[in-house]
C-alpha cells in the first residue's frame, strides 16, 4: 500500500483523535475555539472518508508480533467505506448543531474534545481488520460516551447514567475478548478475515462472543435499558450516540461478521430472532413514551433491532441501507428535540406539545423525519426495511418483523401527533431548564439536511440502486423484496400511521402499563446483586479468612510465650549455677587468694554474661522472636549445606 | 554498570545519613537528584541493551564470588523480563520522591530509607542468583516495616508487624524451596542461570511439586494472591501514600516476578503439572479481590484490593503458560508478554492511584468515600488525573492496562478456556468500582472532611529532629492555606503525571516495550514446549 494512501486513512483516526486530546488538554482556554476545531476536524474527517471510499486505504501499527495479524490494521473496503461517508457527515452535523445548542458557559473544549475521540474511535471500529484494533475503537468509544453522557456532571444522575451505559456495555464487552481468544485459539491469528476461516469448536465460542459485544452495543435485548439512561446527556450526544457511532456499531460488527453467521447456523437464527424480538418489545415500548427523548430511544433499539435482523437473515445491503438511513433520521429527530428542549426547557410531551407549530420550520423537518421513521413509502426506511424482509426466511419471523414496523409506525404516529398538536400552556414549560425561547436557524438547517437525507435513500427500493449497494458490499446474490411485499409494508405502515394519527388518545393509555418503564428491562441491569455478593465476600475477607490468619499468628505467639517462659527457667538456671559459683568462690577466697580465685571469678562473671545474653533476646517483641528463629533456622540450613 | 544502578541509591542513602551538614531540608531533593540520575542509568541500560545481549537475553552481567562454598555469588544481570521492572521501579521511585519533596518529618531517615529500599528492590529484580535474590527480597521486607511503622498513621504499629510477620513467613518457605533447589540440582549450585539450563528434580515429581510448594507459598504471600492477601489492606490504609505506592508498584511484583524467573524456568515440569492450580488460585484472586474491592468504603483500601484482582490477572497468564505448553507455545508466548506487561503497566497505574489517594489524606486525614464528594469542583487537575488512572486500571485501550489485560485473556482462553472466561468478567467489576469510586470521589455535593491542621504551610521551614513521628498530629500551621481543598501542587503533579504519561506512551506504542519483552518472554513460554 502506497504511503500516500495509507496516510489517508491514518490522518481519518488520528486528526480529530489529535485535536479532540489537544481540546481537553488545554482545558477551558480552549472553549472559545472549540467549535471551530471541531468543526474542521470534522469536515476533514468527511472530506478524507469520500477519498478514503475511493482509492480504499490500509494502515497498521504494530502491536502483537508473536502471532500473524496483532496489529492495529486497519483497512476501507465496501462495508466500511460507507460507513466512513455516513459517520463524517453526521458528525459534522452534530458538531454543528452542538455549537448553536450548548449555553456559551458550557465546557466546550471538554464536549468537542470528547466528542472528536468518539468520533476517532468509532473510524477505528469500522475500518478495524484485527481484533486488537476492533477492541481499541470498541471499548474507547464506550469510554467516550460515558464521559459525554456525564457532560452536566454537577447534574445529579448524569454520572450516574454514563456509569451505567459503561459497565452494561463493557459487561458485554467482554465477549469481545473472549471472541479473541478463541480466534488466537482456533486459528492462531487475530485477523477478523479468520472468523469465518476456522473449522472448529473455537468458533462457536468466538460466534457467541460477537453476538453478545453486537447486542449490548446496540441495545438490543436483554441490553436495551442502559439507553434509556443515556438520555440524560446532552442532545448533541444523543443525535450521535444513536445514529452513527454507539448503537451502529453493534450493527456493523454483526454485518461485518456476515460470513460467520452464515456458517454458525444457531448464530445466525438467534441473531435474528433477537433483532426482531428487540424491535417488537422496544417498539412497543416506543410507544408507551411519553417523554420525546424517551421514545426516540427506544426506537432506535428497535430500528437497530431490524439491521440486527438482516445480519441474522444475510440481508447485508438491507442492513446497510437501514443502518444508514436510520442514522440520519434519528439524528435529524434528536437534533429537532434537542433544539426545542433548548427552546422551551423541557422534553416532555406535555411542553413539547405543538412544539411544532410554534417552530413551523423545524416542525417541518420533524413532520417528514416521523414519516421516514414510520416507514412511509417511498422514504428511506421503508425501502430499506423492505429489502431486509426479503432476505428473512420463516413465516414467524416475518410476521414478528412486520408487526414491529407496525409498531413503528405507531409510535412515529404519536410523536407526530404531539410535535403538531395544539400548543401547550405556558405552565407546561421550563421545567427541566430556563429554555430560550429560540430555535436558531443552523439548527433546523443541520436537522431539514439530516432527514432530508435519511428520506432521499428510499432510492434504495429502486432495483439498480439496491444493487449497486449489493456490489459495493461484494454481495450480489441477495434477494430482492417483491412489488406485492413493498405494497403490503407501505400500506401498513401508512395505515397504522393514520390510525395512530385519528386517535393519538387512545395510544396514551400505554402510558401506564409496565412498557412504559421500558419494559422494566433497567432493573435486569441493577448491579444490587453484584454489590450484595461483594458485601458478602468482604465481610468473609474481614472476618473470615484474615481472623483465620490472625488466630495461626496468635496461635504462634502463644507459642513464643511458651518458648519464653522456657527460656526464662533456663535463664533461672544458669544465673543460679552462676550464683553457686561465685559463693564458692567467694569461699574459696576467704581461704586463697590466689590464682585460683581469679579464674573462678572469670568462670563466673562469664557465665553471669551469658545469663544475660540469654536473657537479651527475652524482650517480648514478637518480631524478634521470630527474627531470631529465622536467623537461626537459616543458619541451621547454611550449616547443614557446608557440612554436606 | 548495572551495579552501579543498583547500589547508587544505598550509596546516597549512606551518604546521607552520614554527612550531617547536609540541611535536612535538602535531603529530599538529594533523594530526587539520586533517584533521577538512577533513572537516567536504567534509561542508558535500556537504550543499551539490545547491542549488549549476545543471543542469551541476559546482558550487562556481573559476577562476584561471595559464598563459595555454596556456590552462591553475586551475580546479577538484566533480561527482557527484568529490565522492564527495574525501568517502572527507578521510575516509580523518582516519582515517589518527587512526591515527598515537602515531607517534613524526619526527611533524612526518610530519604535514606527509601534510597535503601530501592537498592534492594532493583537488586532483587537484577539478582541471578538465588541467595542474593533472598537477600534482598528479605531487606525489602525489613526496609518496609520501617516505613510503614515509622511513617504511617492509623494502626500503623499493628500493620506493620502484620505485614513483616505475614510476608516474613512467606520469605521463609521461599528460603526452603532454594535450599531444595540447590539440594536437587545436579550440581550444586544457587546460581539461576544454571538452574534454568540444567532444571533440578527432573525426575523426582514429588520432590519437585514439594519445593514448588514451598516456593510458591513464599511468593504467593507476597503477590499477594487469595487467601493470603490480607495483609495487603491493612498494609495500604496504614502505610504513606509513597510506601503503598512501592508497595503495591514494585514490592508485590517481587512475588509475580519469583514465579517467572525462578518457579517456571527451574521447575518446568511440576510447574506444568500444577499450572491448573494456578490458573485457578489466579482467577479467584481476581474475582474476589474485585469484589472485595467494590464493597470497601475507603479508597485507599479498595485500591489495595484492586491490586489482588490485577495480580490475579497475572498469575492466570502465567498459569495458562504453563497449560498452553502442551498445546501451542504461540498461545502461550502471548500471555506470558501479557503477565510481564501487566508487572510494569499495575507498577505505574497503582503508582499513580496511591499517590492520588495520598491527596485526599493530605487535605483530609481520611480515605473514606463518605467524607469526600464533588472534589472536581475545587480540583480539577486532580480530577482529570485520578479518572485517567482509574480508566488506565479498568484496563481501558490507549492505556497500558489494556495492552496487558488484552494479551493475558486471549493468551490464557485456549489453555485454560472456562477460567479465563470467568477472570473475563472480573474487567466489568473493576470497571463498575473505579467508575463509582469516580462518581463518589469528583462529582456530587462538594464535601470535604473537616480538617486537622495540615504538616505543609509556615511549620514547613521548621526543624523537625525526629521525635515527631505521629502522623496523626502535627504541629504545622494552616491558615495560610487558600481554600479548603487545594488542587494538586506542582510536586504533586511533577509525581503523577509522568506516571499516567508512561502509561498512555505503553498504552498507544506498545511497541517500545513489547521489543524488549517479547524475545524473554517466548523463550520463558518455549520451556513448555513439549
Amino acid at each position: 500500500m502506497p504511503a500516500a494512501e495509507s496516510s489517508v486513512l491514518a490522518m481519518l483516526v488520528l486528526l480529530p483523535a489529535a485535536a479532540g486530546t489537544a481540546l481537553l488538554v488545554a482545558g477551558r482556554h480552549a472553549d472559545r475555539a472549540a467549535g471551530s476545531v471541531a468543526a474542521a476536524a470534522t469536515i476533514t474527517v468527511t472530506g478524507l472518508a469520500v477519498v478514503a471510499a475511493d482509492i480504499r486505504p490500509a494502515v497498521s501499527a504494530p502491536f502483537v508480533r508473536t502471532v500473524d495479524s496483532g496489529a492495529f490494521a486497519l483497512a476501507v473496503d465496501g462495508l466500511s467505506a460507507a460507513m466512513l461517508v455516513m459517520l463524517g457527515l453526521t458528525s459534522l452535523a452534530v458538531v454543528a448543531f452542538g455549537t448553536v445548542d450548548l449555553p456559551a458557559d458550557a465546557a466546550r473544549a471538554r464536549f468537542f474534545g470528547f466528542l472528536l475521540l468518539f468520533v476517532a474511535a468509532m473510524s477505528v471500529t469500522v475500518t478495524a481488520t484485527t481484533l486488537p484494533a476492533l477492541l481499541l475503537g470498541w471499548e474507547v468509544m464506550g469510554a467516550m460516551s460515558y464521559a459525554l453522557i456525564g457532560f452536566h456532571w454537577r447534574t445529579p444522575g448524569t454520572v450516574r447514567a454514563g456509569t451505567t451505559a459503561f459497565v452494561t456495555t463493557r459487561s458485554a464487552d467482554t465477549g469481545l475478548y473472549i471472541a479473541a481468544g478463541a480466534v488466537l485459539a482456533g486459528s492462531g491469528t487475530l485477523g477478523l478475515d479468520a472468523l469465518s476461516g476456522m473449522d472448529n469448536g473455537w468458533r462457536h465460542v468466538a460466534a457467541a462472543g460477537i453476538l453478545v459485544a453486537a447486542f449490548g452495543k446496540s441495545a438490543q435485548l436483554p441490553f436495551s435499558g442502559w439507553l434509556s439512561a443515556a438520555m440524560q446527556g446532552p442532545s448533541p450526544v444523543s443525535a450521535l450516540l444513536h445514529s452513527a457511532t454507539m448503537v451502529a456499531a453493534g450493527g456493523y460488527l454483526l454485518l461485518r461478521a456476515l460470513p460467520l453467521l452464515e456458517i454458525t447456523a444457531w448464530a445466525a437464527t438467534t441473531t435474528a430472532w433477537v433483532g426482531a424480538v428487540t424491535a417488537l418489545v422496544l417498539g412497543a415500548v416506543a410507544c408507551a413514551q411519553s417523554d420525546l427523548k424517551q421514545a426516540l430511544a427506544a426506537s432506535t433499539a428497535a430500528q437497530i433491532g431490524f439491521v440486527v435482523l438482516a445480519a441474522g437473515a444475510g440481508a447485508s445491503a438491507g442492513g446497510l441501507g437501514h443502518l444508514l438511513a436510520h442514522a440520519g433520521v434519528k439524528a435529524g429527530l434528536f437534533v429537532a428535540v434537542g433544539a426545542w428542549l433548548t427552546a422551551l426547557g423541557t422534553s416532555g410531551s406535555a411542553g413539547q406539545r405543538g412544539a411544532g407549530r410554534r417552530y413551523p420550520a423545524m416542525g417541518t423537518a420533524a413532520a417528514l423525519g416521523c414519516a421516514v421513521l414510520a416507514g412511509v413509502p417511498p422514504l428511506g426506511l421503508w425501502a430499506t426495511k423492505d429489502e431486509v424482509l426479503a432476505g428473512v426466511d420463516g413465516a414467524a419471523l416475518h410476521i414478528t418483523a412486520l408487526a414491529a414496523g407496525v409498531l413503528a409506525a405507531v409510535y412515529a404516529g404519536r410523536i407526530l401527533a404531539t410535535v403538531l398538536g395544539p400548543p401547550s400552556p405556558a405552565g407546561a414549560l421550563h421545567t427541566e431548564e430556563p429554555g430560550t425561547l429560540r430555535v436558531p436557524g443552523g439548527a433546523v438547517a443541520v436537522a431539514t439536511g439530516l432527514i432530508v437525507g435519511a428520506g432521499g435513500l428510499g432510492v434504495v427500493a429502486v432495483p439498480a440502486v439496491a444493487d449497486a449497494v449489493k456490489d459495493l458490499l461484494d454481495a450480489p446474490g441477495e434477494p430482492a423484496p417483491s412489488a406485492s411485499m413493498m405494497v403490503l409494508s407501505g400500506a401498513l405502515a401508512v395505515g397504522a400511521l393514520t390510525a395512530t394519527l385519528a386517535r393519538p388518545r387512545r395510544i396514551t393509555e400505554l402510558d401506564r402499563t409496565v412498557l412504559a418503564r421500558w419494559a422494566a428491562l433497567p432493573r435486569l441491569l441493577s448491579a444490587r446483586p453484584v454489590a450484595a455478593v461483594a458485601r458478602f465476600a468482604a465481610a468473609v475477607d474481614d472476618h473470615g479468612i484474615d481472623r483465620a490468619a490472625r488466630r495461626v499468628g496468635a496461635g504462634v505467639r502463644r507459642l513464643a510465650g511458651r518458648i519464653g517462659a522456657a527460656d526464662g527457667a533456663a535463664d533461672r538456671l544458669v544465673h543460679d549455677v552462676a550464683g553457686s559459683v561465685q559463693l564458692a568462690a567467694t569461699t574459696a577466697a576467704t581461704g586463697d587468694v590466689t590464682r585460683v580465685d581469679r579464674v573462678v571469678r572469670g568462670v563466673a562473671s562469664t557465665l553471669r554474661a551469658i545469663g544475660e545474653s540469654a536473657r537479651r533476646p527475652q524482650s517480648g517483641l514478637l518480631h524478634q522472636y521470630y527474627a531470631t528463629a529465622a536467623a537461626g533456622l537459616g543458619a541451621l540450613f547454611l550449616l547443614l549445606l557446608v557440612v554436606r | 554498570m548495572l551495579t552501579v544502578v543498583v547500589f547508587l541509591p544505598a550509596a546516597v542513602a549512606v551518604l546521607l545519613l552520614a554527612i550531617p551538614r547536609i540541611p535536612d531540608r535538602l535531603c529530599p531533593h538529594v533523594w530526587v537528584a539520586a533517584a533521577a540520575l538512577d533513572v537516567v542509568l536504567v534509561g542508558w541500560l535500556w537504550w543499551r541493551y539490545a547491542d549488549e545481549e549476545a543471543g542469551g537475553g541476559i546482558a550487562f552481567e556481573a559476577r562476584l564470588d561471595w559464598i563459595p562454598t555454596v556456590e552462591a555469588g553475586y551475580h546479577v544481570g538484566v533480561d527482557g523480563v527484568s529490565l522492564p521492572l527495574i525501568a517502572m521501579s527507578a521510575v516509580l521511585f523518582l516519582a515517589c520522591a518527587v512526591w515527598s519533596v515537602r515531607e517534613r518529618q524526619r526527611p533524612r531517615t526518610y530519604a535514606a530509607l527509601f534510597l535503601f529500599l530501592q537498592t534492594v528492590c532493583l537488586g532483587a529484580f537484577a539478582a541471578l542468583d538465588l541467595i542474593l535474590f533472598f537477600v534482598f527480597f528479605d531487606l525489602s521486607i525489613v526496609a518496609m516495616y520501617f516505613v510503614i511503622a515509622g511513617w504511617g498513621h492509623g494502626d500503623r504499629r499493628r500493620s506493620a508487624l502484620k505485614f513483616f510477620l505475614y510476608t516474613f513467613l512467606g520469605s521463609l518457605a521461599l528460603l526452603v524451596g532454594f535450599i531444595g533447589l540447590f539440594l536437587g540440582a545436579d550440581e550444586r549450585t544457587f546460581d539461576m542461570v544454571a538452574l534454568a539450563a540444567d532444571p533440578p528434580l527432573r525426575d523426582s515429581p514429588l520432590a519437585a511439586g514439594l519445593v514448588l510448594l514451598a516456593i510458591g507459598l513464599g511468593l504467593a504471600i507476597k503477590t499477594p494472591v487469595f487467601p493470603f492477601h490480607t495483609w495487603l489492606p491493612d498494609a495500604h490504609t496504614d502505610a504513606p501514600a509513597p510506601g503503598s505506592a512501592i508497595l503495591a508498584g514494585v514490592l508485590l511484583k517481587l512475588g509475580t516476578y519469583g514465579f517467572a524467573r525462578i518457579a517456571m524456568p527451574m521447575l518446568p515440569e511440576a510447574w506444568e503439572r500444577w499450572a491448573m492450580v494456578v490458573v485457578i488460585v489466579g482467577v479467584v484472586s481476581a474475582i474476589w479481590g474485585a469484589l472485595v474491592a467494590l464493597a470497601q468504603t475507603d479508597a485507599k483500601r479498595m485500591i489495595a484490593y484492586t491490586s489482588v484482582n490485577h495480580m490475579g490477572y497475572v498469575l492466570l497468564a502465567l498459569g495458562a503458560v504453563g497449560l498452553a505448553g502442551q498445546a501451542d507455545t504461540d498461545a502461550g508466548a502471548v500471555a506470558a508478554v501479557g503477565a510481564i506487561v501487566q508487572m510494569v503497566s499495575h507498577g505505574l497505574l497503582t503508582g499513580a492511584l496511591f499517590l492520588l489517594s495520598g491527596v485526599l489524606w493530605t487535605r483530609g486525614r481520611t480515605h473514606e468515600f463518605s467524607q469526600w464528594g464533588g472534589l472536581a469542583r475545587p480540583a480539577p487537575v486532580f480530577a482529570a488525573c485520578l479518572a485517567v488512572a482509574a480508566f488506565g486500571a479498568l484496563g481501558l485501550p490507549g492505556l497500558s492496562g489494556f495492552i496487558a489485560e488484552f494479551q493475558i485473556f486471549a493468551g490464557a482462553i485456549q489453555a485454560a478456556p472456562v477460567p479465563a472466561i470467568i477472570a473475563v468478567s472480573g474487567i466489568v467489576i473493576t470497571a463498575g468500582l473505579f467508575l463509582l469510586a469516580l462518581q463518589r470521589l469528583l462529582t456530587g455535593d462538594t464535601a470535604i472532611p473537616a480538617r486537622v491542621p495540615v504538616r505543609a504551610g509556615a511549620g514547613a521551614r521548621r526543624f523537625d529532629d525526629g521525635d515527631g513521628d505521629d502522623g496523626g498530629e502535627d504541629r504545622g500551621r494552616s491558615e495560610n492555606r487558600t481554600g479548603p481543598m487545594p488542587d494538586l501542587s506542582r510536586w504533586e503533579v511533577g509525581a503523577v503525571v509522568p506516571l499516567l504519561a508512561l502509561s498512555v506512551l505503553i498504552g498507544v506504542a506498545p511497541r517500545a516495550l513489547l521489543n524488549v519483552v517479547e524475545p524473554a518472554a517466548t523463550t520463558l513460554a518455549s520451556v513448555f514446549g513439549g
